[in-house]
């Protein structure tokens, strides 16, 4: 088992990789019901770099991330955070390095009803039992402006407020990496808009790396580079893609599936 | 509509289970009764049958209750009747019954069926020299005196056969006595667990009443003749004061004292059948709220497409019908087990009943069924109207509806004015003394109910309080607490549950504890005796006045005084005369006297208690008109007023005035002082003077406490394991809640595993959650318990001087604790299922 401390957060602007797929697999069902769902993927996310990971319906995104965040098991192949193995790691060991090392960014917010927004953003250090890094915590906490709205409950916010606190959530522990499920999956244009800047602004300022999983061309344009997957398989790569680029490359995928 | 309904219940099977579980074991108790207490109903009737079965008519002494007769007993049935009833036309056979009260030694000289009755009877050699109602099985029948014969059940239990020597004590001295013979018999005394020994007839004479008399006289019929006939034949040579009975007129009379006496237990088990029940209704409610809750969309279409308000509330009634007959049909079922094991352990326990079939009357099936068939109906009724309320247009809305706070608002006030009346009336009651119980058991129903209402106000401030120490348990501590609240009204629910059963538990407590420590004050404070000698097994039993004398005689003996009640009528009312010594009294008890003193106690002289005093005007120097036990006239003389108590009460005076009118001169205590007080060798001296009786009990203050002591565990044992009942529905029902409380939060639980919120650690949430909710309700009975203890001893007080209120701090500390381990373990299979929850399909959007 790989004994790299937890919590160890490596210089940032490397070019080094904070989380590897090699020939990742994930097979679900048996025999005739067999699904695969990933097939011998390998890919990179480079520190400091917002990859955005896009495809039609069924192509792998989501479980792709779900299985490089350690949220699913691996059917083989390899899936690594920083320096750490995810299939050598029993559940305790997986559950901490997602605590300490992975920020979530979720579609659906998933905040604690019960708790106030600045509880909620400090939930996992406080699970942990850390003390939040004051500093980083004001500086989150403004980039993000939800100054003034800590003491509210997340029913007291709008949509696009709820999401700012999930993003403040997931950077105030420095994560090695965060990854986002559709985070503007459930909101206006004006509030996705914002927290995709939030989003890159913490990429380009605080070196924060996110890989973020969407199927909306102008989410994926915020990003650094987008990788495009089909059938399970990685079938493309953009670099400082725009919408139309994205948009276009999308296109190809619709139309490859009506001529097959 | 019937059939959503019941694709409903199939759809939540296990959202039902515990609904379903909670009735079961209410219907299970109520029906578990019904069957037991049938069946040994059942069981003793025919037996008593069989008893009655060689008696046609039976004559007995009948007294006749006005001032003409003596105060004491009627006279006993003489030979010459049994000769004149065996003589009367379409009589077959007559013989005498003698009836009295023998302790019997086993071999190592302790108290045979110890506990139960101790009888003895007479045998009656009749037509052929054999008694029916005894059939000897070994050795011979009782002849003369110094013989006796032994039921075959204790001949068994004491090692006995016929041959040994046995010593047995009839009124104190002991006597030694040779088994001659071992006999069966349907008595039901022995039937149930008693001893019986035979003596010849002349020696229970003898022994029991004056000689050449009976205390029943039994006639069987020639054959043809009926016993309505031969019963007015024996009419005609009847005497004044006896009467004559048909057989199956007694076998009647005794059945239906049979089923007197079974209904008050049959009642006592319902009770806490309704109360098993009753907190069964929350879970019912929890339940059926939560599924209306779940189903807001699916109902608020139902109402779109046109379903009538009457219609959704009905279907929500039907689903309720189905699971109450489903529960009710199972519990029926195990309460028919229950009914059955019932019955074997108290055979095991030496109780033993007589056999028979095992009962299941078509009303225990009726009541059962119905029973849990309305009682889940009714509690589904509330969650039912509110199911009714929900707007068609919520079907468009994905926001479940939440209860709002103005409810809350009008519940509160609702529940503040019921809690405030409640302790008014609890309190007035308690103030008002003898005339309070009505007052009080009102006031208590209503301050239940309004804490009822109450509980979720009261959920927040309490369990905010425990927040502190869950702090100690970090994030999953907190995130407890703030779950434990969030739903009030459920919780409320919930903890209202187990308060029930706290409730009741902590006050029959507190109850208990303060009577038996009442009652031992008062044997401290009103005794300077050392030992207090009286006859065991049986009590009231009385001693023979030999005792005493041979007491008397000891040099170690300082004071000694009998206690020789007699019945008398004081100034027309019946009442006891207490016959003592009057030099060695004063030693012996100690009363306050509002008048006179021990001094003036002698020859007519008597001292009264404050409440005759009152009752009549008296004073010192008043006179008191007496009519004794054998009915003769006397003037006695007011010497003192004392304070009456539970030990000495009512007419004191010198037993040598009242020897002479008694018709058996009998003790039915003795106390005595002796040199050096209480040591173990003056109660081993007093043993060996006694000839060391296994029937008699020589008791210090101590053993007199240890008993009271006993008998008070034994009391609150019983009581605590019917309660158990309440307090495993409870568990149930916090079960159920945590079930709930995880399913609908499986989406911040798999959010919180996502990042980084470990299996223990939401387990732990959990499990916190549980123990909040359930240490709040154990704290709210505990509270309850108290005051309702301290409000109903204010009313034993009146009755009872040294009555204190003594709060078992241990005791109530092992409830709480009890509370808690409800919570853990009631949290062991919600907190397992929620993290092992599927993290992926938990955190996925809708």
């Amino acid at each position: 088992m790989t004994t790299m401390p937890l919590g160890v957060k490596t210089t940032a602007h490397s070019a080094a990789a904070a989380a590897r797929a090699t020939d990742l697999s994930k097979v679900y069902g048996e025999g005739e019901t067999q699904v695969i769902a990933l097939d011998s993927v390998s890919v990179e996310f480079r520190q400091a770099e917002f990859t955005a990971i896009m495809g039609p319906s069924g192509s792998g995104k989501s479980t792709l991330m779900h299985c490089m965040a350690g949220l699913d098991t691996i059917s083989s192949g390899s899936a690594r955070i920083g320096d750490v193995e995810l299939t050598t790691l029993k559940d305790k060991k997986l559950t901490q390095l997602r605590r300490d090392k992975i920020g979530f960014i979720f579609q659906a917010f998933n905040l604690l009803p019960t708790l106030n927004a600045l509880e909620n953003i400090t939930l996992p250090m406080d699970i942990a039992g850390r003390k939040a890094d004051q500093a980083w915590l004001d500086q989150v906490v403004a980039t993000v402006g939800l100054a003034g709205r800590l003491k509210h409950r997340p029913n007291q916010l709008s949509g696009g407020q709820q999401q700012r606190v999930a993003v403040a959530r997931a950077l105030a522990g420095q994560p090695e990496i965060i990854f986002a499920d559709e985070p503007t999956g459930n909101l206006d244009s004006r509030s996705g808009a914002e927290v995709l800047g939030f989003l890159r602004n913490s990429v380009r300022e605080l070196g924060q790396t996110i890989v973020m999983v969407t199927h909306d061309p102008v989410a994926a344009s915020y990003s650094d580079r987008v990788v495009f997957l089909a059938d399970g398989r990685i079938v493309d790569e953009l670099r400082n893609p725009t919408a139309d680029s994205v948009l276009d490359r999308m296109k190809r995928f619709d139309a490859k599936g009506r001529t097959s | 509509m019937l059939r959503t309904a019941l694709r409903n219940v199939l759809a939540h099977k296990a959202r039902l289970l515990m609904t379903v579980l909670a009735v079961m074991l209410g219907v299970a108790f109520v029906a578990g009764t019904l069957v037991f207490t049938n069946t040994i109903s059942d069981a003793y009737q025919k037996s008593s049958q069989k008893g009655f079965k060689g008696v046609d008519v039976a004559i007995t002494p009948d007294k006749k209750d006005d001032d003409s007769a003596n105060p004491g007993d009627a006279p006993r049935l003489s030979q010459r009747l049994l000769d004149q009833a065996a003589k009367s036309p379409g009589a077959a056979s007559a013989y005498g019954v003698v009836q009295g009260y023998s302790a019997l030694a086993d071999k190592k000289g302790d108290l045979l069926g110890g506990g139960f009755s101790n009888r003895a009877g007479n045998y009656y050699p009749g037509s052929g020299g054999k008694d029916p109602r005894y059939d000897m099985t070994e050795g011979r029948a009782p002849r003369t005196a110094g013989e006796i014969a032994l039921d075959s059940r204790t001949a068994e239990r004491g090692h006995y056969k016929a041959g040994d020597s046995i010593r047995v004590s009839v009124d104190g001295p002991v006597r030694t006595e040779k088994v001659v013979g071992v006999f069966t018999t349907d008595d039901g005394n022995v039937a149930a667990g008693g001893t019986l020994a035979l003596y010849d007839t002349a020696t229970a004479q003898k022994l029991f009443g004056k000689p050449g008399q009976f205390d029943e006289i039994d006639v069987k019929a020639r054959a043809g003749t009926s016993q309505a006939t031969l019963k007015s034949a024996i009419d005609k040579v009847l005497p004044e004061q006896a009467k004559a009975t048909t057989g199956k007129k007694l076998a009647k009379d005794q059945a239906e004292a049979i089923e007197q006496g079974m209904s008050s237990m049959q009642t006592m088990m319902l009770v806490f059948a309704g109360i098993a029940l009753f907190v069964g209704i929350f879970i019912i409610v929890n339940t059926f709220s939560m599924l209306v809750a779940q189903r807001t969309r699916e109902l608020a279409l139902m109402r779109a497409v046109g379903a009538t308000r009457r219609q959704v509330t009905r279907s929500v009634l039907i689903e309720a019908t189905v699971v109450g007959a489903v529960a009710a049909v199972v519990g029926l079922a195990a309460g028919i087990g229950i009914g059955a094991v019932l019955r074997s352990v108290l055979n095991s326990t030496g109780a033993n009943v007589p056999d028979g079939p095992l009962i299941v009357a078509p009303t225990t099936v009726l009541v059962s069924v119905l029973v849990g068939v309305v009682v889940t109906v009714l509690s589904a009724w509330l969650p039912g109207r509110r199911a009714a309320k929900i707007p068609p247009v919520a079907a468009m809305n994905s926001v479940h509806a939440t209860p709002t706070t103005r409810g809350l608002v009008v519940r509160n006030t609702i529940g503040t004015i019921l809690a405030a009346a409640g302790i008014a009336l609890v309190v007035a009651g308690a103030g008002m003394g003898g005339d309070g119980k009505g007052p009080m058991a009102f006031g208590a129903a209503v301050l239940v109910i309004g804490i009822f209402v109450l509980t979720p106000l009261l959920s927040r401030p309490l369990i905010a309080a425990a927040g502190p120490v869950l702090r100690i348990f970090g994030m999953p501590g907190k995130l407890a607490r703030q779950n434990a609240v969030r739903n009030p009204r459920r919780t409320a629910a919930t903890a209202s549950a187990l308060m029930v059963g706290l409730t009741l538990i902590t006050g029959m407590t507190v109850i208990a504890g303060s009577i038996q420590q009442g009652i031992n004050k008062m044997a401290a404070d009103g005794l300077k005796s050392d030992y207090v000698v009286s006859m065991g097994g049986d009590s009231s039993r009385p001693l023979s006045p030999e005792v005493s004398k041979s007491l008397a005689k000891l040099p170690e003996v300082t004071a000694i005084s009998p206690l020789r009640s007699s019945p008398a009528r004081v100034a027309g009312d019946n009442d006891t005369l207490t016959g003592v010594d009057p030099k060695a009294i004063k030693d012996l008890v100690n009363v306050d006297f509002t008048e006179g003193s021990f001094a003036a106690l002698g020859g007519t002289k008597v001292l009264i208690d404050d409440k005759i005093a009152d009752e009549h005007h008296w004073k010192v120097g008043s006179a008191v008109p007496v009519t004794f036990e054998d009915g003769r006239s006397g003037k006695l003389t007011v010497g003192g007023v004392y304070e009456g108590n539970q030990m000495i009460r009512g007419v004191m005076l010198d037993s040598a005035t009242v020897t002479p009118h008694m018709s058996t001169v009998a003790d039915f205590q003795v106390m005595l002082k002796t040199k050096g007080g209480a040591t173990e060798s003056n109660k081993d001296l007093l043993k060996k003077t006694l000839g060391e009786n296994p029937a008699i009990k020589i008791q210090n203050k101590q053993d007199l406490s240890d008993e009271i002591a006993k008998i008070f565990t034994l009391m609150l044992n019983m009581l605590y394991g019917l309660l158990a009942m309440a307090v495993i529905v409870a568990v149930l029902g916090v079960i159920n809640t945590l079930a709930m409380s995880v399913f609908e939060r499986s989406k911040e639980i798999g959010m919180l595993r996502a990042i980084g919120l470990d299996r223990r650690g939401i387990k732990r949430m959990v499990r916190l959650e549980s123990l909040v909710i359930s240490l709040f309700g154990g704290v709210l009975g505990l509270g309850l318990g108290v005051f309702f203890g301290w409000a109903a001893g204010e009313l034993v007080a009146v009755e009872l001087p040294t009555y204190e209120l003594v709060l078992p701090w241990g005791r109530m500390g092992l409830f709480l604790l009890m509370a808690a381990f409800v919570g853990v373990i009631a949290a062991l299979w919600p907190a397992r299922r929620a993290s092992k929850l599927n993290m992926l399909a938990a955190i996925k959007a809708e």
